[in-house]
């Protein structure tokens, strides 16, 4: 902003401050030039640690067996054929994909709809829910595994991706219901009301106003509800006891577990499971950031 | 009843109205769903984990099955020693991890903040391992430090260290190496949440520190620092929680092996249900666990001062 605009448009202390620009900018540049080598120094350091890990996963998926040449040459997609055939990688695939999907979908809907309630609303409950919110927090799915198992075998659900997926949104709900709301907070109250003005009724208003300017957010929010659940590994482990229904991290669990660890397969499994979660990772990579600066710790 | 309905409704407000005014129904039915699920499956859960507790519960040993009263706290406190070694590696795990993690976290954020060239890509590698699952995590460490094919190896060909280093079966080296193996996917969390926080910084406040002659290093004590403070403490302390419950990277990683070293709580918990199948017992350990949680939470925010006066 130009010291002449500022003049003509900002009330007085807004003014000052436009006034101190100029030497103030020359001023931030010098304080942005940290040296080139403090940047790029412990950033390769980091980047050597982080990077190896994922070139030693790929390496030994690419080369064949027994081969101890650190490049993957010559290269093989033998691992990959036997673990997506002989190895059920296929079908666990599927079934991840699937209970990924929509765990996505019920979250983002029962958090959307919550959130709506918790930003918009005040209501008698309101509070006791929110405490509700924050003390799941503090309620470690994994210790709660034999009731669950007990639930679900009462409903009938053991063996069915059902069981999974309930688990799997019911504790990935209290943080995006939380993180949502906060997002329909920063939408200002007055775009709806306006929209109610011009004859829309309250979901159209929704739907028309503030969907949209959620996207980034919902994109967040969903995106951890995929990610979590394609990770996630206890409850696929206990509920489905069935080969052809179990999940990718289950699968990547036995081929670790088996007598003689056939380490091609494992390495060719574990970049199986990766390529989603990068794909998704890459998407949303910008909105990670500013969907948490508005959201998540700024409550 | 419906008939009875039908007489007794007054005539029908206008619905246009109705619509765009705060229907009384309308945000109970926003989150009717939410509670629900969260009714069902996790407070339902928790209370009869509370219940189980107080029961000696064994499926496969039924006639012992009923009412024990505290037996299973005492037991846990006075006559097992196992609780207690998997408390202090849970404790040990949580702090050294966490504090590692914050240390990384907050140095990497501080650095992708700058303005560099190749900082987007920079900061998709730095993060990456992020998403990566815990299952993952330890099959990719599984093959860095396997003896015969892993990164040992190659060291002992260049002359460090010796062949048929193993350090995930061995005592004394597979605390550092699980440790390692979890910062590699923590510290992207961190980072992730401090880089979101720098975003806004005020950068007014740098320039008038600059003018008054404050060093890059005063200036991060004294503003970056104090405007960080709330999402630390807050970060680190999901995070804590998290550590402490996570059990996918240390199951599929050691087992809780070797000879149990690395078996935290909540790893022992599962076990002791899982395969003893001694739910009353393992219900007695979850609530302790629980307590301890909420205890150790309720402390480190009353000492952090939590949103406290410098906001």
């Amino acid at each position: 902003m130009s010291v002449k605009e500022a003049t003509k448009v900002e009330p007085a202390p807004m003014r000052a401050a436009a006034f101190e620009s100029p030497g103030a900018r020359k001023r931030r540049r010098s304080w942005d030039e940290v040296p080139r080598w403090q940047i790029y120094l412990p950033l390769s350091i980091y980047l050597v640690f982080t990077l190896i890990p994922f070139y030693w996963i790929l390496l030994f998926s690419l080369r064949p067996a027994g081969s101890t040449s650190l490049v993957p040459w010559p290269m093989t997609f033998d691992h990959f054929e036997k673990v997506w055939t002989e190895r059920a990688f296929g079908t666990y695939f599927q079934n991840s994909v699937l209970v990924g999907v929509v765990t996505l979908l019920m979250t983002t809907l029962v958090a959307l709809a919550g959130g709506y309630a918790l930003a918009r609303f005040n209501f008698k409950v309101k509070r006791a829910f929110m405490l509700a919110l924050l003390c799941s927090q503090f309620v470690p799915g994994a210790l709660l595994l034999v009731p669950l198992f007990e639930i679900f075998a009462e409903l009938q659900m053991i063996n069915s991706l059902g069981s999974v997926i309930i688990a799997e949104t019911v504790f990935q709900l209290p943080l995006s219901m939380i993180l949502i709301s906060n997002f329909i907070k920063n939408v200002p109250y007055s775009l709806e009301e306006a929209a109610w003005v011009d004859g829309c009724n309250r979901f159209t208003a929704f739907r028309i106003i503030v969907l949209p300017l959620l996207r980034p957010g919902l994109i967040a929010v969903g995106s951890f509800a995929f990610v979590h659940s394609w990770n996630h590994f206890l409850f696929a482990l206990m509920f489905l006891n069935n080969q052809e229904k179990q999940t990718i991290p289950v699968g990547l669990n036995t081929l670790m577990g088996a007598d003689s660890v056939d380490l091609g397969a494992l390495a060719a499994g574990g970049i199986i499971a990766a390529v989603p979660v990068v794909i998704v990772f890459a998407f949303i990579q910008k909105w990670l950031i500013t969907g948490f600066s508005a959201g998540a710790v700024k409550g | 009843m419906a008939q009875a309905a039908a007489v007794a409704k007054p005539p029908a407000p206008p619905r246009r109205r109705r619509a765009s005014a705060t229907p009384r129904r309308l945000p109970y039915l926003l989150i009717a769903p939410a509670a629900l699920l969260m009714l069902g499956f996790i407070a339902y859960p928790v209370i009869s984990v509370f219940y189980y507790s107080l029961q000696e519960y064994n499926p496969t040993k039924p006639w012992r099955n009923g009412f024990a009263g505290f037996d299973n706290f005492v037991h846990a406190f006075t006559d097992d020693p196992l609780f207690w070694d998997t408390l202090v590696f849970s404790a040990k795990w949580v702090f050294v991890e966490v504090g590692l993690q914050l240390l990384l976290g907050l140095a990497l954020a501080l650095i992708v903040n700058q303005t560099f060239a190749g900082r987007a890509l920079g900061r998709a590698l730095v993060f990456s391992p992020w998403a990566v699952s815990g299952v993952l995590t330890s099959a990719i460490w599984v093959l860095l430090y396997n003896s015969q094919t892993g990164i040992t190896r190659y060291l002992a060909d260049a002359g460090i260290g010796s062949y048929g280093t193993s350090w995930l079966s061995d005592t004394s080296t597979v605390f550092p190496a699980a440790i390692v193996a979890d910062l590699w996917r923590g510290v992207p969390f961190f980072a992730i949440l401090i880089l979101a926080d720098l975003q806004s910084v005020s950068k007014d406040l740098y320039e008038a520190a600059e003018v008054d002659g404050a060093s890059r290093i005063k200036q991060f004590w004294h503003i970056t620092l104090p405007h960080l403070k709330d999402a630390i403490v807050l970060s680190t302390l999901l995070r804590a929680v998290w550590e402490f419950n996570n059990v996918d990277l240390l199951y599929t990683l050691t087992g809780g092996g070797p000879a149990g070293v690395t078996t935290t709580l909540p790893l022992y918990i599962a076990n002791t249900s899982v395969d003893a199948h001694n739910f009353g017992y393992a219900s007695a350990l979850t609530t302790v666990a629980f307590v301890i949680l909420l205890f150790c939470s309720m402390v480190y925010l009353r000492l952090s001062k939590f949103g406290g006066e410098d906001k």
